[in-house]
């Protein structure tokens, strides 16, 4: 079932499920072409990576969020703002360390991994490791230095989808100058 | 109401993209020259009967006073300009615009000011708008043109789709996309147009 996406941005209305189709032909390349899960893993890291270093200055363009002043700020506008904006999905924001800086994104549903089922021989990949890389590689954009992984996942039998990010420090070189 | 020109800066402070929209005044001279017609001191000539002129030559190679003194070629159209800046000298002032940004939040007597956001000549204004992420989109302007702050952001959203989309553009890298190209300039158009309708900005 095609999936109507609401954003008032404009907006090409497209069939998700080609794009579900597009990431599983992806994964399933990669697969066949490495043999190796962990090299999958991080070759989907680096293109999310890629990719979220220029998704980074779509969503700023098109969403006029001001920077962050805090961790916290920064997991709700990537939860209530980015995921919508681009999943069309609202993950919520739990399990905050006691410290403040690592959270918990639970995913109810995971676009990318519709319809999918993980074969037996494939237990440590981890399918939606392209977000990984792509939340990463955008903070790093805005000076932010992270750790992203999964730490549940529905696709290897458990009940959610729980991304874990944790914040390592503040990237001081190159800051835009006014950011001290 | 123009805009001039439009600058975008990387991170580093390179220049990556440069377009220029200004037009020179023309001047047809007929039998005799006048030199002082339109044109003052410091300026040079840009184009003879619309083709570009390349040094103290035209384009075909003749030596442009040669020509000129040839009335045998009369009428010719001349345009005069400030002579145009070369790309080298566009790279350095982007550059020291670069420097001299950061130096406008330094200066600022209270803690986290922005760099420098306008720039005002009797001219021109020069507006600049910098992104989360470090690159600034200049945009150099007629001081009473309105609407530069919408023109600014519509240039980071052109940006981010013509150039960032583009798979084979690397970043922070001069860009050389023929869609931003093409998409800025219709975006310049209608901010120029939006632009006579308001008071000066």
């Amino acid at each position: 079932m095609s999936r109507q996406s609401n954003r008032t941005t404009d907006s090409k209305k497209m069939n998700s499920e080609l794009f579900t189709l597009t990431y599983g032909a992806l994964v399933s390349q990669l697969c066949k072409d490495y043999e190796n899960d962990e090299e999958v893993n991080k070759q989907l890291d680096k293109m999310g990576y890629n990719i979220g270093v220029r998704l980074i200055e779509d969503f700023l363009a098109r969403s006029s969020v001001g920077r962050c002043q805090d961790f916290r700020e920064t997991a709700d506008v990537i939860a209530k703002v980015a995921f919508k904006m681009y999943l069309g999905v609202t993950p919520s924001v739990t399990n905050w360390s006691p410290a403040g800086d690592e959270f918990s994104l639970i995913l109810e549903n995971n676009p990318l991994a519709d319809f999918v089922e993980l074969p037996d021989n494939h237990n440590t990949l981890v399918y939606s490791n392209l977000l990984c890389g792509a939340l990463r590689g955008a903070l790093e954009m805005v000076q932010m230095a992270v750790d992203v992984k999964f730490a549940q996942d529905t696709l290897r039998g458990d009940s959610v989808t729980e991304i874990r990010m944790k914040f390592i420090k503040r990237i001081e070189e190159n800051l835009p100058a006014g950011d001290e | 109401m123009v805009i001039f020109s439009v600058y975008v800066v990387n991170k580093a402070g390179g220049l990556i993209y440069q377009y220029d929209n200004y037009v020179p005044r023309n001047v047809v001279l007929n039998l005799s020259l006048k030199w002082w017609f339109g044109a003052t001191v410091g300026h040079a000539i840009l184009s003879i009967n619309g083709v570009d002129v390349m040094g103290k030559n035209t384009a075909d190679g003749k030596d442009i006073l040669e020509y000129l003194k040839d009335s045998a070629n009369y009428p010719v159209s001349i345009r005069f300009g400030r002579a145009r800046l070369s790309s080298n000298e566009k790279l350095m002032l982007a550059s020291m615009f670069h420097s001299l940004f950061a130096i406008g939040s330094q200066l600022s007597p209270e803690v986290g000011s922005s760099g420098i956001e306008m720039l005002e000549t009797d001219v021109f204004k020069l507006h600049c708008f910098q992104t989360l992420t470090g690159i600034k989109f200049i945009v150099l302007a007629d001081p009473r043109q309105s609407g530069i702050d919408a023109l600014l952001r519509k240039i980071y959203e052109l940006y981010s789709d013509f150039a960032l989309k583009n798979p084979f553009y690397s970043l922070e890298m001069p860009i050389r996309c023929e869609l931003f190209d093409q998409n800025l300039k219709s975006a310049l158009e209608v901010a120029e147009k939006a632009g006579n309708f308001g008071a000066g900005s």
